[in-house]
């Protein structure tokens, strides 16, 4: 029950004087909680999660058509459902999720107040009337337009409008963090630099800004356009503005996720980045280096040469995927380390065997971390690579390239810390806590299914966003199979996701209050006797094991991206 | 600890494990980079984007015309055009048909014409699977060489309506 504290050894320290009402002090960690930030990080998380659960009975319905066995929905539904998916889950979800992440790390860690809680309202308020007009106008079936909304399809007005209210709201929110770091560090709430935690969302911030002045610069002519106040944009600008906030936004969620990644660390091993500098270099990484990342959907597109094409794939050097090898080295490396101190020395992997599995939050973080990285990671540099697109692009390899990305990863780094953010927020212990354990597995191999049989069937070319491959009469059984492997690990997927959506509910319903005395401990990792924290401070090679891991990895990579190189030479010439 | 401020001195330089996979990590990042301009000099697959402004009736008049001269036969119905070798081509992408039928000679060279009539349609050549983006009021042009015999079925890849999944065309290389 007490082993929580014991990664938190600040929690024991008597705390600083809150300002009266304001702040409490967490039971748990000694931390002061800012009283705002906790009300609008509750309100965030909660939007975030009914969000999740839209997106899933969608995710459901449309894994069990394209499921050629199966076949569920007509095929008007099928596309409509596929653009309320489309919404909810990469927008809706995971920006509320972010305004919530961000609103925590610009308080807590930094013991300062959240800047405004009428900006916090207006920023709430704008993103949920936003989002609620989106998926009204798409179930009236008055936006069958898709996420991408390419022009010269046309939704209803209000589909753009309630986007670019999300939108707005989002960069309330945003705007409510950057302005808290600033009184923060005004106020002198902190000495020094920011944690790293709070540096990676405030990268996450700054490319949030951008991505979604993209989507402002994008939005608001095909608003006014779809009002028949102006011309119709050109499709080709169009799409290169939206890929600006569509792609970016990707790399906010990659910033948060990363950051999460580093937090849950912490709370469940004690880990502590090994070398500050290389941590924040790489956030800086993603700063710099993901601004034209709209590229990587243009890759087979007319109008753009190579030069510029080749150019903005790797803005010369492949900067942000260095950025990412360079998280997927340091997050392990500092898990390990940490179990290491704590006296699992035993072999390359006895630290692995050691780790405390059985708490949701280390085995959904850990499962992020791998699918982000292995699946993830691999698949989108080969695909996104300017040549071997021309295989790839607008297959089912792209949407398996982004499951194992975005949900695999994103979405269930969130899911994961959520087992930290019910108990430490809304003060109530988990209920149900055996299917709380198993939850990340389940959901992380379900997606993990899908996102293996949406890869090959893509490889057979089989074509995203369609409702029936029957018609072309081309597709194999080899296709269909691969179909039915995304259909069931979907249906593995979607079960943890509503278990997720269960007890997160049940939890802060019914969930027993735990305030006043420490979170039920989910299990932490425990120093043996005789062990000294930092006691590998100076040994440089301590982390022998992610060494190997991250080896094979890079292995993985070469072997996928280079046998691609080779069916790419197979094909027709073509330039 | 990530949550916490970090010492004043946590400005290091990498070193040891972490700095060997940085420097493993640049390396691998620099071989992919170039693996692009090699393959742009050196290989025979690229997306060069070739592209002209042209007005969707003007694209159709020219398809209907290059259909016309050069046809040699249907194909359910729709005329099967066959470009001299080395000569243009052109394929017309609209809801919901690829038009017209193409058909060419393996080994020679074409340049093809690719343009929409009315939305944003993928041009997607299975069992291949090669895949270009088609929009309207673009005519995009791939100079594209048939290395296999047999019947290709384009199929369209990128969302354009209810009848999408429909939308299938063919090219047929002797």
């Amino acid at each position: 029950m007490s082993s929580i504290a014991t990664v938190f050894p600040a929690g024991a320290a008597p705390a600083p004087v809150p300002q009266p009402g304001a702040m409490r002090r967490c039971d748990t960690t000694g931390l002061q909680i800012c009283l705002g930030a906790e009300k609008f990080i509750k309100f965030n998380a909660v939007a975030a999660v009914v969000f999740l659960l839209v997106g899933g009975v969608a995710a459901i319905l449309l894994a069990l058509t394209r499921w050629q066995a199966v076949h569920l929905l007509r095929v008007d539904w099928f596309y409509r459902i596929l653009t309320l998916h489309g919404l909810n889950m990469l927008i809706f979800w995971i920006l509320f999720f972010e305004v919530a992440v961000l609103y925590f790390t610009c308080t807590v860690p930094l013991k300062a107040q959240l800047f405004s809680r009428k900006v916090a309202w207006a920023s709430f308020s704008l993103m949920l009337t936003g989002a609620l007009m989106v998926n009204t106008v798409i179930l009236q079936g008055k936006a069958d337009v898709l996420l991408t909304s390419y022009l010269p399809l046309l939704a209803h007005p209000l589909f753009y409008l309630g986007i670019i209210l999300v939108a707005v709201g989002t960069l309330t929110g945003v705007f409510n963090f950057f302005a808290t770091l600033y009184t923060a560090k005004r106020d002198r709430t902190y000495e020094g630099s920011l944690p790293l935690v709070t540096f990676g969302a405030t990268a996450a911030a700054i490319i949030a800004v951008v991505t979604l002045l993209h989507g402002a610069i994008v939005m608001i002519p095909t608003f006014t356009y779809s009002m028949g106040w102006t011309a119709q944009p050109d499709p080709m600008w169009y799409r290169m503005i939206w890929w600006g906030l569509g792609h970016q936004s990707q790399q906010v969620n990659v910033c948060a996720m990363v950051s999460i990644w580093y937090l849950i660390a912490q709370l469940t091993t004690g880990a502590k980045p090994l070398n500050e500098t290389v941590c924040r270099g790489a956030f800086v990484l993603y700063i710099l280096f993901i601004n034209l990342a709209s590229a990587h959907h243009l890759l087979v597109d007319p109008g753009v040469g190579s030069a510029w094409k080749i150019w903005n794939t790797s803005y010369a050097m492949y900067l942000a995927v260095l950025a990412s090898m360079i998280h997927g080295f340091t997050v392990p490396a500092a898990v390990e380390v940490a179990l290491r101190e704590k006296g699992y020395v035993k072999g390359l992997f006895g630290w692995v065997m050691s780790a405390p599995w059985r708490n949701p939050a280390f085995s959904g973080f850990i499962l992020s971390l791998l699918i982000f990285g292995f699946i993830g990671g691999i698949t989108g540099v080969t695909l996104g690579t300017q040549q071997i697109n021309i295989i790839a692009h607008n297959t089912l390899r792209i949407t398996g390239h982004f499951h194992a990305t975005v949900v695999g990863g994103t979405s269930l780094a969130f899911m994961a810390l959520t087992y930290y953010v019910i108990p430490l927020i809304f003060r109530r212990d988990f209920i149900w806590r055996s299917a709380a354990r198993a939850q990340p597995w389940l959901f992380g191999g379900g997606i993990l299914l899908v996102s293996l049989g949406m890869s090959f069937a893509g490889s057979l070319g089989v074509p995203r966003r369609n409702y029936d491959i029957e018609p072309a009469g081309i597709f194999g059984p080899a296709a269909h199979l691969f179909l039915g492997i995304m259909g069931v690990g979907a249906i593995i997927a979607v079960i943890g996701l509503l278990l997720f959506v269960v007890l997160c509910v049940g939890t802060i319903l019914f969930g027993e209050k735990n305030a006043g005395r420490p979170m039920a401990d989910w299990g932490t990792a425990q120093a043996m006797a005789g062990t000294r924290e930092g006691s590998l401070a100076h040994d440089h090679w301590a982390m022998k094991g992610t060494v190997a891991l991250t080896g094979v990895f890079l292995a993985c990579f070469a072997v996928y991206y280079f046998a691609n190189w080779k069916a790419l030479a197979d094909v027709w010439p073509v330039r | 600890m990530s949550l916490a401020i970090p010492d004043r001195d946590w400005y290091k330089a990498p070193v040891g494990a972490e700095k060997l996979w940085i420097g493993l990590a640049l390396f691998w990042c620099f071989v992919m980079s170039l693996m692009m301009p090699f393959w742009h000099f050196r290989g025979k697959q690229n997306s060069r984007g070739e592209a002209y402004a042209v007005k969707p009736l003007a694209f159709l008049e020219r398809t209907e015309k290059f259909a016309a001269a050069n046809k040699v036969g249907e194909f359910n119905g729709m005329p099967v055009a066959e470009p001299a070798p080395g000569g243009d081509a052109y394929l017309i992408g609209r809801m919901w048909s690829w038009y017209p039928v193409l058909k060419l000679r393996q080994g020679e060279t074409y340049r093809l014409h690719l343009s929409a009539l009315d939305l944003q349609h993928g041009f997607s050549l299975q069992p291949l699977n090669m895949n270009f983006q088609v929009l309207p009021g673009y005519d995009h042009v791939l100079t594209i060489t048939p290395t296999s015999k047999g019947e290709f079925t384009i199929v369209c890849n990128e969302f354009c309506g209810i009848g999408h999944d429909k939308m299938i065309g063919k090219i047929l290389v002797e």
